[in-house]
C-alpha cells in the first residue's frame, strides 16, 4: 500500500496549537500562511535564498520555505505575529520603526525575527565568519555593526534599508544590554 | 501652549504603516483571504524559439484538484491594439495565450488552475508541452551594433550637435573607451502575485504594482471592458522598482477567474520572474571625449547598444544620460537596439541613467587622470550654463554645491590622486567619485481631500507606496497644505476606484501626487468656515493637475548629486569591499528627511550592487538565465554594505507647489562609477565591464 | 513536487528499516537541500524518513582526543562547539562561512556531506545535465562554467561540491560512519566520493539505504593553528568560488606537519596531498608555499572561463600558509 500522502498534526505557533491536515508537500511557510491565515511570514524566494521567511523554530531562527509543516510537528513555532509582547512591541520592532529599518517592508517581519535571533546567538557567544579568533579562549566577539551585517547576511533587503537594518539591530542590542 | 501645526513637511517622521510592517500586520497582494479561492500556476516555454505544437492537458486535468488548463487553443481572446497610460503599447507578452509562436525561453504557454497551489504546482511541473524548436540567438555584443536600429524611448534615440570629428581631431586629449553592463533584474523581495474575482458585475483584482489606475486600464483594453468595471487594489507592496506593471500573472488570473466564476491567485515563482518580470537590457557603450589639456570638453560622443527581444521595441536609454550633464561644442549621443530571441526588458530603477552613468562618469574619471585634473575639478571645468544640447534654462542646478560639501565631508582634499599606493594588510585602498543626475517630472494626477465631521482628513489619492514613503509624505504635504497635524490626517491609496493618478515611476510620484493633493486640500482649507459644522457626509474638494502640469514651462530639470565611495581590494583574490559611501544630493524639498535618506542610500546600495555583484548570464545553448534565482543572481547582501551616508543642499524646485523634485533613482546613478572609479584608484587598474567580480579582478592584476 | 509519504524515525535502526533501501525514498535531515531540491523537481521522492529526531544530535570527544560528531547535529551546534572551536577552529570557521544564521540552524552535518551541486544546469530539470539524467550531456563544459571544476573533473561532468564543512573534515581526515540494514560501516572521508569519471550521477560509496549516523574526527594538535578563507561573489550568504582549509605546524622554519584541502574546485572536496607532500620538512616560506601549489595545480584541467581558479587557489594558498606560518611561530 502506498504510505499516506497527507497527516492530521498539531502546529504549535506563538503558543497556540492548531490542529489540521497537511498535504506532505506544504510547507511550514505555506501552512503559516494558507492554512493559519498568518501571512506576516513572507515568501521571498520559496528556496531559502532570501530569509523573506525567517520564522524562529523551537527558538532558532530558521527559513520556514525549506521546512515541511509536516516535520515541524513538536516543534514550537514563533513568527512576527508573536514576537511582542503583552501589547508591546520587541524592542527590535520598535527600533526598526523608530529608525526606519526597512523600505516596502516584505523582508521586514524576516529580518525583525532573524534580529532577535541574532542577539541570543550572540549573548551564548556563538561566533561568527566576521569572528577574528574563534576559539573559546578569545571570548565572545563584540557585536560591532561588521558582526551584525555579517550575522544577518541571510536575510536579503532588495529596497537596499541595511544600513538602517543595522542601526536598528544595533540600538535593540542596546537595550536589551541595558535592561540585562 | 501653541500646537505647531506647520512645517510637517521636511521633519522626520516614522511611516504612518510603519507599525503594521514591524508586525506582519500589513498584507501584501497574495495574502488577502478569499472564500473558495483557486490557485494558477504559469508554464512557461523550454525552448528559446519556435511553435507549440501541442499541449496535452487531458492527463493534467486528471490530477488531484486539477480545475482547468488555459493555453492558446482554449483562452479567452484579448485585444493587445492599445495604447494604454503610459503612452505605449503593451509588451504582447501579456496578450497571453493568444497564438502558437513562442518568442524566447521562458514563454508562458499554459495556466494550470488547481483547489490548492501545491496541486496546481504538481500539475503545472506535470504538464507535456511539445514544441516545434527553432534556431533561436541571444548573443549580446557590442559587436552587433551594425544590425541595430536606433530606437526613441522615454528619451530621444539620437541627438547631435556640433562635428564630432573636427572637435575631436583638435582636441589635446582624447579618451575612447568602451564600458558594459550585463542583464539586471530588479527582484523585489515580494514576487508578482495577482488574485482575480468577479464581485457585483466587476472585476477586482488585488495585485502588487506601481500604479491600479495604470494596471486596471491595461486590464480594460485587454479585455474589453468598461474601465468602471475593473477595480484593481494594491495597499501594500513588496518593491517594484520598474517590474511591476501588468504582467503575465494578472492577465492569466483574470482569464482564469473569469472561466471558472471564482477567485483565482497567481502568484510568479522567482525563477519565473527572470523570464515574465522584466530586466534591464545588457549594454555595450562607448564614449569618447575630446578636451583641451586643462580637460574642458571639446566633444562627447556617447553611444549605447542594447536588447530587446523579437516581438516588441524597448530601449534602455543610456547614452542620454550626459546630454544635460556636461558642456561640449560636438555632443553627439544616440542610444540603438537589436533584436533578439529574449524577453523584453524595461524600466529598472534609472532606466537608461543607471548603465549610462558608469560609462560616462567612468570615462570623465579616465579623461581626469589623462589631463592630471582632479575629477571633481574636471567636472566643475565643464559646469554647462544651459542646457548642453537643448539651450534650455535649468530649473536648478546645484551640482557643484553637492560636490563641495561632499569633498568637504568626505576628505577629498587629503586623497593623493596616485593609484595604487594605499595599502593596509591585504587590502589596496582607493576612493572615488562620480556625478550624478535625473529627470525631474510631473505627470497629471487627480486627488480628493475630505473634511470629516469628526475634525479629521481624509486624503484620497491613488499613489502606489512600493517602499518609497509616499503613503507617509503624503500625509504631510497634506497637513501643512491643511494647517492640521499630521495625526489628523489619513491617506488612502493604492485603489484604482480613487481615480487616475500617476504611477510609482521615473521618481515622478510624489511630485505629481503631492501637487494634487496640497492643491485639493489648500482649496478645501479656503473652503471651510472656521468654527463651521461639518456635515456627516463631510466636505470633498477634488483636484486634478493636468492644466497645471501642462502649463509648465520647457526647462531642463533635473536632480544632482555627488557620490562618494572608499574601497578595499584584495588582489590576490580579487575580492572588492566597498568600506564607506557619500552621496550629497541635489533633489528637491526633502519631504520626510528620515525615508528619504533611507531610499537614497538604498539607491546608493543598488549602485554598489550594481558594480559588484549584479548580472545574470544567458546560456547559448537554452536561451535562457543560468542560475535563475537568488543564490544565482547576486544582490548586495547585509555583508556587502557599509556605513553609507545620504545627505542634501538646499534646493527646492522654484516650479513645484512643494518643491519636490523626487529621489527615487539619482541615488544610484553615478554609484556604480564611484565604485569602479576608486577601484581604479586602489589598483591602477580601469574596470570597464560590470560587475567588477573577483575573477575579473585577479586575472586583471593590480598594482600589489 | 510529486506527493510522498513521510515517516519520523526516532532510532537509527528504526530510521534504516523505514527507509528499507528504497530508491524512492530519501532521509530528510534539515532539508535545506533536499526539499528545495524538491521544488525544482530535481529529487522527487515518493517516500521521506525524517532522521532529525534521531539521537545522534551530539559532539563528544573520543578517548584519543579526536571528535565524534553525530550526523544530526546542526551547522550552527558544531560551529558553536567549544572543543571544535578549540581543536579545529578551520573547521568552525568553514561552517560560520556557509549559508546563513538560518540554514545552519536547520542543516546538519550528514546532510552536509551529501548535499549535490549547485550547478545551474543540474538545478533546471528543463536542462540536459549527466548527474542529473545520466547520458544526457553537459552543457557547462561548452556553456556557463565560470563556477565550475578545474579539479578531477570529466567531459561527463564539470560541477562542484559547494561544501564548505567537508573542505575543513576533509584537511582533518575526517572518517564517516554509517549504518545499513546489515550493520554499520565507516569510511575515510577521502574515500568517500567517487571519481567523476563517466558516472556523475553516483556520487559517493554509501551502500543502497544507508544512513549516515556521524563523522569521526581523529586528533589533529595541528588543527589548533587552522584556517577556512573563502572567496565568492559577495562578502556572505554566497557559494565559494574558491576556498581553502589549512593547518600548519612549524619548526625551526620548517614545516613540521600541514593540512590543506581545497573547495569549490572539484567534486568533492579535494585534499591537497601533492602539495603537502611538497611542504612537508621544507622551509615555511612563501616561495615553499607557491610551489606546493603548483605541484597542486599541475593537474588543473581549466576550461575557457574559470581558469582565474587557479591562480585563485595558487594564491590562497600562499597567503593563508602564509599567515598560518606567523602565527605558528609567534
Amino acid at each position: 500500500m502506498p504510505p499516506s500522502t497527507s497527516s492530521d498534526l498539531t502546529l504549535s505557533v506563538n503558543g497556540e496549537k492548531y490542529t489540521l491536515t497537511v498535504d506532505h508537500r506544504t510547507t511550514l511557510l505555506d501552512a503559516l500562511r494558507e492554512r493559519l491565515d498568518m501571512t506576516g511570514t513572507k515568501k521571498g524566494c520559496d528556496q531559502g535564498q532570501c530569509g523573506a521567511c525567517t520564522v524562529l523554530v523551537d527558538g532558532r531562527r530558521s527559513v520556514s520555505c525549506l521546512q515541511l509543516a509536516v516535520a515541524a510537528e513538536g516543534r514550537e513555532i514563533t513568527t512576527i505575529e508573536g514576537v511582542a509582547e503583552g501589547g508591546e512591541l520587541h524592542p527590535v520592532q520598535q527600533a526598526f520603526l523608530d529608525l526606519d529599518g526597512y523600505q516596502c517592508g516584505y523582508c521586514t517581519p524576516g529580518q525583525i525575527c532573524s534580529a532577535i535571533a541574532v542577539l541570543e546567538e550572540h549573548a551564548a557567544g556563538w561566533p561568527s565568519a566576521a569572528t577574528g579568533d574563534v576559539r573559546p579562549e578569545a571570548g565572545p566577539p563584540p557585536l560591532t555593526p561588521e558582526e551584525i551585517r555579517e550575522r544577518m547576511s541571510g536575510n536579503l533587503c532588495r529596497c537596499g534599508a541595511y544600513v538602517s537594518i543595522v542601526q536598528a539591530v544595533a540600538r535593540a542590542a542596546e537595550a536589551k544590554e541595558a535592561a540585562a | 501652549m501653541t500646537t505647531a501645526t506647520r512645517g510637517a513637511v521636511g521633519t522626520a517622521h516614522t511611516r504612518v504603516e510603519g507599525l503594521d510592517k514591524v508586525t506582519g500586520a500589513a498584507r501584501y497582494a497574495a495574502e488577502i483571504p478569499f472564500a473558495e479561492l483557486a490557485h494558477g500556476w504559469l508554464v512557461l516555454s523550454t525552448v528559446a524559439r519556435g511553435r507549440v505544437r501541442a499541449v496535452d492537458a487531458e492527463a493534467v486535468l486528471e490530477m488531484p484538484g486539477v480545475l482547468t488548463v488555459l493555453h492558446h487553443h482554449n483562452a479567452p481572446r484579448v485585444d493587445s491594439d492599445y495604447i494604454g497610460l503610459l503612452g505605449v503599447p503593451p509588451d504582447p507578452t501579456v496578450a497571453l495565450f493568444q497564438h502558437d509562436r513562442v518568442p524566447h525561453l521562458g514563454w508562458p504557454v499554459a495556466l494550470v488552475v488547481a483547489e490548492t497551489s501545491e496541486q496546481a504546482r504538481e500539475a503545472a511541473e506535470t504538464l507535456v508541452v511539445h514544441y516545434d524548436r527553432e534556431p533561436h540567438d541571444i548573443a549580446f555584443s557590442a559587436g552587433r551594433e551594425s544590425e541595430a536600429h536606433a530606437l526613441d524611448g522615454h528619451a530621444p534615440a539620437v541627438v547631435e550637435k556640433g562635428d564630432l570629428a573636427d572637435r575631436l581631431a583638435e582636441s589635446a586629449v582624447v579618451v575612447d573607451a568602451e564600458y558594459t553592463t550585463p542583464e539586471e533584474y530588479h527582484n523585489p523581495m515580494e514576487p508578482h502575485a495577482a488574485t482575480a474575482r468577479w464581485e457585483g458585475g466587476r472585476l477586482e483584482v488585488v495585485d502588487s504594482n506601481q500604479g491600479t489606475s495604470w494596471v486596471a486600464g491595461e486590464l480594460a483594453n485587454l479585455f474589453s471592458l468598461d474601465p468602471a468595471s475593473v477595480r484593481v487594489r494594491s495597499e501594500h507592496v513588496g518593491g517594484g522598482f520598474g517590474s511591476k506593471g501588468v504582467r503575465a500573472h494578472q492577465v492569466a488570473a483574470v482569464m482564469a477567474a473569469t472561466l471558472l466564476q471564482r477567485p483565482v491567485r497567481v502568484v510568479m515563482t522567482r525563477r519565473q520572474m527572470f523570464s515574465l518580470a522584466g530586466y534591464r537590457s545588457p549594454t555595450a557603450q562607448r564614449v569618447r571625449l575630446g578636451a583641451d589639456a586643462d580637460g574642458r570638453l571639446r566633444a562627447l560622443e556617447h553611444r549605447s547598444l542594447s536588447q530587446t527581444s523579437a516581438v516588441h521595441d524597448f530601449v534602455e536609454p543610456s547614452a542620454a544620460a550626459g546630454r544635460a550633464m556636461y558642456a561640449a561644442d560636438a555632443h553627439h549621443t544616440a542610444s540603438r537596439v537589436v533584436r533578439l530571441d529574449v524577453p523584453t526588458p524595461t524600466w529598472m530603477r534609472a532606466p537608461g541613467e543607471a548603465p549610462g552613468s558608469f560609462a560616462l562618469e567612468s570615462a570623465l574619471d579616465e579623461l581626469a587622470e589623462r589631463c592630471g585634473v582632479d575629477p571633481i575639478e574636471l567636472r566643475l571645468r565643464n559646469e554647462p550654463e544651459v542646457g548642453p544640447v537643448s539651450g534650455l534654462p535649468f530649473g536648478s542646478r546645484n551640482l557643484i554645491a553637492c560636490f563641495r560639501e561632499g569633498a568637504r565631508r568626505f576628505g577629498w582634499a587629503e586623497r593623493d590622486p596616485r593609484p595604487g599606493v594605499r595599502r593596509e594588510g591585504r587590502w589596496l585602498l582607493g576612493t572615488g567619485t562620480a556625478a550624478a543626475s535625473f529627470p525631474v517630472m510631473a505627470m497629471p494626477s487627480t486627488a480628493a481631500v475630505t473634511a470629516e465631521a469628526d475634525g479629521t482628513f481624509t486624503v484620497g489619492i491613488n499613489a502606489a507606496d512600493i517602499g518609497t514613503g509616499a503613503r507617509t509624505a503624503l500625509t504631510l504635504v497634506a497637513a501643512d497644505a491643511l494647517d492640521v497635524p499630521a495625526d489628523r490626517v489619513r491617506v488612502r491609496i493604492g485603489d484604482s476606484d480613487l481615480g487616475p493618478a500617476m504611477i510609482a515611476g521615473g521618481s515622478t510620484g510624489t511630485r505629481s501626487w503631492s501637487w494634487a493633493v496640497r492643491t485639493a486640500a489648500e482649496e478645501l482649507r479656503g473652503s471651510l468656515v472656521p468654527g463651521a459644522d461639518i456635515p456627516p457626509e463631510g466636505v470633498t474638494v477634488r483636484s486634478n493637475t493636468a492644466e497645471a502640469v501642462g502649463a509648465l514651462a520647457q526647462k531642463e530639470r533635473h536632480s544632482y548629486g555627488a557620490q562618494f565611495a572608499e574601497v578595499a581590494v584584495d588582489p590576490t583574490t580579487g575580492e572588492v569591499r566597498v568600506r564607506r559611501m557619500l552621496g550629497v544630493f541635489a533633489a528637491g524639498r526633502i519631504v520626510n528627511p528620515l525615508t528619504a535618506r533611507n531610499q537614497l542610500v538604498g539607491g546608493m546600495v543598488w549602485g554598489l550592487s550594481m558594480a559588484l555583484h549584479e548580472e545574470a548570464v544567458r546560456d547559448r545553448a537554452s536561451g535562457g538565465v543560468y542560475g535563475a534565482d537568488l543564490a544565482g543572481y547576486h544582490v548586495a547582501a547585509h555583508a556587502d554594505v557599509p556605513h553609507i551616508e545620504a545627505d542634501w543642499v538646499d534646493d527646492p524646485d522654484p516650479d513645484d507647489p512643494v518643491g519636490i523634485k523626487g529621489i527615487g533613482e539619482v541615488g544610484i546613478v553615478g554609484a556604480a562609477a564611484a565604485v569602479a572609479n576608486a577601484v581604479w584608484h586602489a589598483t591602477g587598474v580601469r574596470h570597464r565591464n560590470l560587475p567588477i567580480r573577483p575573477d575579473r579582478v585577479l586575472l586583471a592584476g593590480g598594482r600589489a | 513536487m510529486r506527493e510522498f509519504g513521510y515517516q519520523r524515525a526516532y532510532d537509527v535502526s528504526g530510521a534504516v528499516a523505514l527507509l528499507d533501501g528504497d530508491p524512492d525514498a530519501r532521509f530528510l535531515g534539515g532539508g535545506t537541500n533536499l526539499v528545495d531540491l524538491m521544488k525544482t523537481g530535481v529529487e522527487r521522492p515518493a517516500l521521506l524518513v525524517d532522521v532529525r529526531e534521531l539521537p545522534l544530535n551530539r559532539v563528544e570527544s573520543t578517548p584519543d582526543g579526536g571528535l565524534r560528531i553525530g550526523a544530526t547535529v546542526t551547522n550552527s551546534d558544531l560551529a558553536a562547539h567549544p572543543e571544535v572551536r578549540r581543536r579545529y577552529p578551520a573547521l568552525a570557521q568553514a561552517v560560520l562561512a556557509g549559508a546563513s544564521g538560518q540554514l545552519r540552524n536547520m542543516a546538519t552535518v550528514g546532510g552536509n556531506l551529501l548535499q549535490r551541486t549547485r550547478c545551474g544546469y543540474f538545478a533546471d530539470v528543463t536542462s540536459p545535465c549527466n548527474k542529473r539524467v545520466p547520458g544526457s550531456g553537459c552543457p557547462a563544459v561548452e556553456g556557463e562554467h565560470h563556477n565550475h571544476a578545474v579539479l578531477g573533473a570529466s567531459d561527463h561532468c564539470v560541477a562542484t561540491h559547494p561544501s564548505d564543512m567537508g573542505v575543513a573534515l576533509a584537511a582533518f581526515d575526517a572518517v564517516v560512519a554509517y549504518e545499513t540494514a546489515d550493520g554499520p560501516g565507516e569510511v575515510p572521508l577521502a574515500d568517500f566520493y567517487l571519481p567523476v569519471g563517466e558516472t556523475p550521477h553516483l556520487e559517493t560509496v554509501l551502500p543502497p539505504g544507508a544512513l549516515i549516523t556521524g563523522v569521526t574526527l581523529p586528533p589533529a594538535p595541528v588543527a589548533a593553528v587552522s584556517r577556512y578563507r573563502k572567496v565568492r561573489e559577495r562578502a556572505s550568504y554566497a557559494f565559494a568560488i574558491g576556498s581553502i582549509a589549512a593547518a600548519l605546524d612549524v619548526h625551526d622554519g620548517r614545516v613540521r606537519e600541514v593540512r590543506l584541502a581545497f573547495g569549490a574546485v572539484a567534486s568533492r572536496p579535494w585534499r591537497a596531498r601533492a602539495a603537502e607532500r611538497v611542504l612537508t620538512g621544507a622551509p615555511a616560506d612563501a616561495e615553499t608555499f607557491a610551489a606546493a601549489a603548483d605541484a597542486e595545480l599541475a593537474r588543473a584541467k581549466p576550461l575557457p572561463h574559470n581558469g582565474y581558479k587557479v591562480t585563485l587557489m595558487r594564491n590562497l594558498v600562499v597567503a593563508v600558509l602564509s599567515e598560518l606560518a606567523e602565527e605558528a611561530t609567534r
